[in-house]
């Protein structure tokens, strides 16, 4: 049975405006949004930025309440759970953040930061010392215990950001969302932080959503990857399909606008026009039709559906077979 | 260099050396970096955070804060046969924006919120050439079509707030190419881009290279980027330039360990199962500049560090035909000996 499943989930934030600030629309961050996360396995979300995937994310982990949908962890609905219920939750459930400049208390030290969680959710059982636990989850981190002590400036991007991750581990987690973890880091870096993911995915079992707006770090990170356009997902496919199988008009274009490594594999990049439409007012049919290199008729006027190409792959498109 | 498209250099950088005034006392955030950038190419500078890259640009276009950098006694920055580091901000004010022009990574901050687009891409207009105010109009148009905004009539008149980020560099680029520069320097021009517009920009570029012939130096840490549109490949470390190449050798034939480290520490696109591998890191971080290691600066991360890499620092020479490189023991090379035999 999948860890986690997540059946057309919705997340409209309301805006607000004019004199009595009444609701004048909303924005559509996640539209009808559907997938299971096999237990062990990493799922990857791409797309450009307003997609909704950090959104996407934040809701599953109930950071955001969903407007609609449901949210089965472990096969408990969790979507409407109030506070007190959710708390054994929470500590199912962890989040890191990409910003490791922002998402660390500068006026807290490390110790600060991990012992709240740790004594908030009895982590350590009373009476045996949690200061050895908060070495022991530093050590597996990659820092050294005297960093307890220190506050966030006094670390590198890198470091803070594993300073994130053993915030986030220190609670014992089934489910970890990693929202864009190295995208501010530099490449050297990035290959150290995404080195240590996958070792703690090992020695911790974990589950794991990897959302990101690189392609090379999905396709290298994810079992999975689901690629957002617009509050939808538009396909649904396993990462090492990626290259030759993906399918929909937007993956593709995707994939032909990341530029490769290679100096003698040069193409012509240009593959979109355009910009990706305002989420407040989505073009009718097809999220990608106003962008689309094969669109219709059809498109402009009908939404596709997700639908199984074959085993473990998903389209949302008309005009793929 | 033989890979130069042209025989002659528009911009000659020598023995740059840029320091910073500091709490702390001095800093030397580049140290004696020397390159030439040729008409219609486009030089790479590839390095990450804190390696020099922008300082270098901005010294080139002398936007430091003037009362806390130190530029070096040798340093030259020779433009059309004038040493432009020791020129004043008079003559600058000419160079800039009309000779060599720049583009900055924020696309948000570097407009003037307050102003339209049209005023602007007018002011650049104004200062440098002796056009009418019609004509002006109609250039700032026409650039605007350059750079393939729809609708550049209505455009002129929106502010930057009214433009999404990729329209925002595009404003930014045709602000910067409206003079028709010898030299376009682009500092991390597409880095808060997303990758479907990153395309689109860097596709503009390369267009406007092949039609005005202007050199362009592109300053970034996306070896992508770099791969896709550089002609030559600068890469620096911790204030020095480390190795100088062709795209292809740099790519192919990395001589410096750092680059070629750096190159294996990418995940690689469309490999099949590359999940099970780990991927080679660069172990440590980059020095403090406030505090470099002893002889190389890749010492204390170098996979083939040795006693002499601790001792003393490696100078930039040439170990293989023009490919200089700072490294007592480089990778990949033909030495000369080699060749000999």
């Amino acid at each position: 049975m999948a860890l986690l499943q997540v059946e057309n989930l919705v997340k409209k934030f309301p805006v607000r405006g004019g004199i009595l600030n009444r609701i004048q629309g909303y924005v559509h961050a996640v539209s009808g949004v559907s997938f299971e996360i096999p237990e062990g396995q990493t799922l990857g979300v791409v797309g450009e930025s307003g997609c909704g995937k950090s959104t996407l994310g934040k809701t599953v982990i109930r950071l955001y309440e969903p407007t609609d949908g449901r949210i089965v962890l472990k096969g408990k609905d969790i979507t409407a759970l109030g506070p007190a219920e959710m708390m054994p939750f929470r500590r199912k459930m962890q989040i890191i953040f990409q910003d490791p400049y922002s998402s660390l208390n500068p006026r807290l030290t490390i110790n600060g930061h991990i012992k709240e969680a740790v004594r908030f959710h009895n982590i350590v059982p009373p009476g045996s010392a949690t200061d050895d636990y908060i070495d022991e989850v530093l050590q597996k981190v990659g820092l050294r215990p005297e960093a307890k002590n220190k506050y966030p400036h006094e670390f590198s991007g890198g470091q803070r950001q594993r300073i994130g991750i053993a915030r986030a581990l220190c609670v014992k987690p089934d489910f970890v969302v990693a929202d864009e973890p190295v995208s501010a880091l530099d490449v050297s870096i990035q290959a150290q932080v995404l080195n240590l993911l996958s070792d703690l995915k090992e020695q911790f079992g974990l589950t794991m959503m990897f959302i990101s707006h690189d392609l090379k770090v999905v396709e290298h990170f994810c079992d999975r990857i689901l690629v957002m356009y617009l509050g939808h997902v538009v396909e649904e496919l396993e990462a090492d399909d990626l290259d030759q199988q993906a399918q929909h008009p937007y993956t593709k274009a995707l994939l032909g606008a990341n530029p490769i490594d290679d100096p003698d594999d040069r193409r012509p990049l240009v593959v979109l026009q355009g910009d990706v439409p305002s989420p407040y007012n989505p073009p009718k049919g097809c999220p990608f039709v106003t962008r689309c290199p094969v669109a219709t008729e059809r498109c402009r006027q009908e939404m596709p559906r997700l639908e199984t190409k074959s085993a473990g792959h998903r389209v949302a498109c008309f005009e793929v077979e | 260099m033989t890979n130069a498209p042209d025989a002659k250099p528009v911009l000659q950088v020598r023995h740059l050396t840029t320091s910073f005034r500091t709490d702390d006392g001095i800093v030397t955030a580049v140290d004696d970096v020397s390159f030439d950038v040729f008409a219609g190419e486009t030089l790479g500078v590839v390095g990450e955070s804190g390696c020099g890259k922008t300082v270098t640009s901005k010294s080139i276009m002398r936007l430091l804060p003037e009362h806390l950098t130190i530029y070096g006694e040798q340093s030259e920055v020779i433009f059309e046969g004038k040493n432009i580091i020791r020129a004043n901000e008079r003559e600058m004010r000419k160079i800039r924006g009309d000779k060599i022009a720049m583009i900055f990574q924020e696309p948000m901050t570097s407009l003037n919120p307050v102003f339209t687009v049209g005023w602007q891409l007018d002011e650049a207009l104004k200062y440098h050439t002796n056009l009418s105010r019609k004509q002006r109009r109609e250039k700032a148009i026409e650039m605007l079509r350059l750079v393939e905004i729809p609708n550049p009539e209505r455009r002129i008149h929106e502010y930057p707030h009214q433009l999404s980020g990729g329209m925002r560099q595009r404003v930014m680029i045709a602000m910067a190419l409206c003079c028709e520069p010898d030299i376009l320097i682009a500092d991390e021009p597409t880095t808060a881009l997303d990758v479907t517009i990153q395309a689109q920009i860097l596709d503009l570029m390369n267009g406007l290279k092949e039609k005005l012939h202007t050199a362009i130096m592109l300053i970034t840490h996306d070896l992508g980027v770099v791969a896709q549109v550089c002609d030559r490949v600068m890469v620096m470390y911790a204030g020095r330039a480390i190795e100088f190449g062709s795209v292809r050798e740099i790519f192919h034939e990395p001589q410096h360990p750092y680059t070629n480290a750096l190159l294996e520490s990418i995940p690689k696109r469309g490999s099949r199962r590359s999940r099970s591998r780990r991927l080679p890191t660069i172990p440590g971080i980059v020095p403090s500049l406030r505090n470099l290691p002893k002889g190389c600066r890749f010492n204390d991360r170098c996979p083939a560090c040795q006693q002499r890499c601790i001792d003393e620092e490696p100078e930039l020479i040439n170990h293989s035909l023009d490919r200089p490189v700072r490294c007592h023991f480089p990778l990949n090379q033909k030495t000369q000996t080699e060749s000999a035999h």
